[in-house]
């Protein structure tokens, strides 16, 4: 077994302690790098199809390449989707600053989304090393009744023996690529063969590396037009993977504070 | 559309073979682990453009020193506090390794943050602040790494600024941490001295350090071996999930040691049902050839409509788990609550849950404190040793057979609450496996009887230590064998050296080391053997259960020499140590030896030699028809 098979096996692993162990669970797709692969690894461990359904909570903000690359793949790949609208900027706490609040609108939606349909977990697609914060993740990682997190007290998780009873109401997130790196998700998309959004391939000395919505992403100079090039790129570079999410950079801790509200 | 293929290996990430190491990094509160850890990130070039100016601006605007462990401080909270509160994992590279770290805490309260973090952890660092020394910390995490099996430690001792970088405060610090890792096992595979805010002792030595000629933090952590799958052991397949999506029935899971191949005969535990594998299904190809091993989550079809259910365990036929409703774990306790005789626990072993109460609480201790006091129940954060009784048999290995399912999590109102290590299954309580059909010799048993003029039996003598039963067991066994019979002894300490290894003295093992003589007696017996055994086996109820297994031949001979007279011997010294208080669990001095009421024979040593005993039993033996020597009128014991 090579490192890819490993994080594969484990990834497989998670995904079916969820789908046994929870009521109602749903995949939150966000038509980006990441969420593509935990699709392709959901199938993988279902055997082809994706026994519960996708959900695209959405900005209306996202790239035109998006919406058609989401239209296209929901349906070859036979996906159960339910695209799930935010409420209006005015609805978000305004003490927040301008990119982080645009981003809140997501959480906003997801928590109606949730109120909608009664789902016990939601399977996201984070990464541990994307991100300081969600470095401190579990796989299984209860929320609390207003979706949110609570670092200060998570529950002990070893052995992949996972907490997978939330209290009444509450919900759990999976996070079945925790220990996925990016050049990791890059290695395993171009091996499995797995379809791309070609914004991450450069044209004219720029590529995004982290696609969010249009309003707050911006791209990173960049010459690698195919994944091997990607990969070569990561290699070297130490501008990390989110230099392009204006939410990150605005205060210390606004991307911590939008954490605990329950963003992803 | 079905074609057979075999997954291809492609190259690992980044085209590179470099092993990767998950590493952990432990101790006392405040000796200085985010230190390190920013020092090493600082020394490797790991460092995305840019952090550390921004960190250094932060630590301006709020008017404080820049500290190297503000890089994993990434939360606001942490930084109002001063103390990291959870798993960070970061990568870097040394030489020849990929080395992901994870930073566990230090606080006390954050103990199962430091599991969750260790428990994914090939090797761990353990720091020591060189002014302080060892803490209870220091030997709580010293402790816990050892439960969790993490056998690579490394020990730094850092702040070796604050003690002037002085060879023989090293020195006491190594010895200290050495004897209290040693007593656990866990042999250190580093000790160095290091600043890490200097740098003294991380990537290079310094000449503050001059008298230390071992490796650096950076040289020790590329030593480090990566953990090796388990495919050398008996296969192990958990059954996470039954999958009926289309007209297969795939049974889902992670193979956990050993490995499969379509066409393989397996066993499902705890049933004991047998069926062969038919297929190994995946996506997108299916079905797929070729060996499957350890690590892998696969899913297979099998030959057979089973019946079988998520916590079931397959296994090969020929090396399948024990089947238990009792068993022994060594565990750590991180609930609120202590955990006590009498308590209801749900026990997870891999997917399996069982409802299960805690028997017995052999041992409780403080980790972190040099004297460790005997408590009744085991407290938050400390470990103990425990008996538990579940509702439902489970299939289960002990920790030294397989490391992956010899471990279990409790969990105490749908919260994860402890864990820890089997330590050995009482399969007493057995279900006969459904499909097991023992193979049957090829002789007859009355083709050996006709050579050995005996039949069959299981000769168990039973009494207090020294009373003579190896002594009698002897004499016995050379002169059945002098008139061409085939006798086999066994004793009972015999068996404890090697069949019997796993087990201790407490009442539930000395149970399970009487059925097993019971049963290797037994199978002797079939054969046309006679076994001797001789053993103290003092609970009635153990021997009624050997009875059982042995059935029609079995033959109690209670050694029933007077309890002075065997202290007067002593030959193992036994009694001597007993009395002093040093032999726990020793039967003798006690009460409690429980005389047999119906043994078929009862002899006193004292009151007659070795050879008189040994007729008495041969006398015992042509009655009750196990001798040929003379005509039985079986019609006159009637």
């Amino acid at each position: 077994m090579d490192h890819l098979d490993q994080l594969e096996a484990q990834s497989i692993y998670i995904f079916r302690e969820a789908f046994g162990r929870l009521k109602k669970i749903a995949l939150l797709w966000s038509l980006g790098k990441d969420s593509n692969v935990m699709i392709w690894l959901a199938r993988k461990a279902f055997f082809g199809r994706l026994p519960f359904p996708a959900l695209h909570v959405d900005t209306g903000k996202k790239f035109p390449e998006m919406y058609r690359f989401r239209d296209h793949y929901g349906k070859e790949w036979e996906l159960d989707l339910r695209v799930e609208p935010c409420p209006p900027i005015d609805a978000v706490d305004p003490t927040l600053p301008p990119a982080a609040r645009s981003a809140a609108r997501k959480t906003e939606g997801l928590k109606m989304a949730l109120a909608k349909y009664g789902f016990d977990g939601l399977i996201a697609g984070i990464r541990r090393d994307e991100e300081a914060t969600r470095a401190k993740e579990r796989v299984f990682s209860p929320r609390g009744l207003e979706g949110n997190w609570d670092v200060r007290d998570q529950p002990p998780e070893f052995w992949d023996h996972f907490n997978a009873s939330p209290p009444q109401g509450a919900h759990l997130r999976i996070h079945p690529i925790l220990h996925w790196t990016e050049a990791d998700i890059w290695a395993y998309t171009k091996r499995e063969n797995i379809p791309i959004i070609p914004l991450y391939l450069a044209k004219d000395g720029k590529r995004y590396r982290s696609l969010g919505d249009q309003d707050i992403t911006n791209p990173v100079a960049s010459t690698a037009s195919t994944i091997d090039e990607i990969l070569a790129e990561l290699e070297q570079t130490k501008v990390p993977e989110r230099a392009g999410r204006a939410l990150d950079h605005e205060t210390e801790d606004a991307f911590e504070r939008l954490r605990v509200a329950g963003y992803l | 559309m079905n074609m057979i293929v075999t997954p291809a290996s492609p190259a690992t990430p980044n085209g590179t073979t470099r092993p990767q190491v998950r590493i952990v990094i432990v101790g006392h509160v405040d000796h200085g682990k985010s230190t390190l850890v920013g020092r090493l990130l600082h020394e490797t070039g790991s460092l995305p453009d840019g952090k550390l100016e921004m960190l250094k601006a932060v630590s301006a605007r709020r008017g404080m020193p820049f500290e190297w462990s503000f890089l994993l401080d990434a939360l606001q909270t942490e930084r109002d506090q001063g103390i990291t509160i959870d798993t960070t994992q970061i990568r870097f590279r040394t030489n020849s390794r990929d080395i992901v770290l994870i930073d566990a805490p230090g606080h006390a309260e954050f103990l199962r943050n430091m599991i969750t973090g260790a428990s994914q952890a090939d090797g761990a660092v353990l720091i020591i602040d060189a002014l302080e020394g060892v803490r209870d910390q220091t030997r709580r995490h010293g402790y816990l790494l050892h439960l969790l099996g993490v056998k690579q430690v490394a020990i730094v001792v850092n702040k070796m600024d604050r003690v002037d970088f002085s060879a023989e405060r090293f020195a006491e610090i190594s010895d200290e941490i050495s004897a209290h890792l040693n007593g656990l096992g866990v042999t250190p595979t580093a000790i160095i001295p290091i600043s890490a805010r200097d740098g003294d002792g991380v990537a290079e030595r310094t000449d503050r350090i001059s008298w230390y000629k071992g490796p650096t933090v950076v040289e020790a952590l590329d030593r480090l071996e990566p953990a090796r799958p388990l495919e050398a052991l008996a296969l192990r397949l958990p059954v996470q999930a039954i999958y009926k999506f289309d007209d297969r029935r795939i049974v889902a899971g992670r193979i956990e040691s050993g490995s499969l191949i379509a066409g393989d005969e397996i066993v499902i535990m705890p049933a004991g049902k047998i069926a062969k594998i038919k297929t190994v299904e995946s996506w997108p190809v299916t079905p797929i050839a070729g060996r499957q091993g350890a690590g892998r989550s696969v899913g297979i079809t099998l030959d057979r409509e089973l019946f079988l259910e998520r916590g079931d365990i397959i296994a090969h036929a020929t090396a399948a788990p024990r089947e238990t409703r009792r068993l022994r774990a060594r565990i750590f306790w991180l609930h609120d609550k202590p955990l006590a005789k009498g308590d209801q626990i749900l026990v997870r072993s891999g997917p399996k849950e069982s409802r299960a109460s805690v028997v017995a609480i052999e041992k409780a201790v403080d980790p972190g404190e040099l004297e460790s006091r005997e408590n009744k129940a085991i407290g938050r954060n400390h470990v103990g040793e425990i008996d538990i009784s579940l509702s439902s048999p489970i299939a289960v290995d002990s920790y030294t057979e397989n490391p992956r399912t010899g471990r279990l999590v409790i969990e105490v109102s749908g919260r994860i609450a402890g864990g820890g290590l089997v330590l050995s299954v009482d399969a007493g309580q057995r279900a006969v496996p459904v499909d097991i059909v023992p193979v049957e010799s090829a002789l007859r048993p009355d083709e050996r009887s006709a050579r050995y003029r005996h039949n069959g039996a299981v000769v168990w003598l039973t009494g207090l230590p020294a009373s003579g039963k190896s002594t009698l067991a002897k004499a016995l066994e050379r002169r059945l064998f002098t008139n061409g019979g085939s006798p086999i002894l066994l004793d009972g300490d015999t068996l404890r050296a090697g069949l019997n290894g796993d087990l201790g003295f407490s009442t539930a093992d000395r149970s399970e080391n009487i059925r097993r003589l019971a049963e290797v007696a037994t199978h002797l017996a079939r054969n046309g053997h006679i076994a001797i055994v001789a053993a103290v086996s003092p609970a009635r109820e153990d021997r009624a259960t050997a009875r059982r297994i042995a059935d029609i031949a079995f033959r109690e001979i209670h050694v029933a020499t007077p309890a002075e007279v065997c202290e007067g011997r002593d030959p193992k010294g036994h009694y001597k140590k007993a009395r002093a208080g040093a032999l726990a669990s020793f039967t003798g001095i006690g009460n409690d030896y429980e005389r047999p009421e119906a043994a078929e024979l009862v002899i006193d040593t004292s009151t007659r030699t070795v050879a008189e005993a040994a007729d008495e039993i041969e006398q015992m033996l042509k009655a009750t028809g196990v001798l040929f020597d003379e005509i039985v009128d079986l019609a006159a014991n009637i």
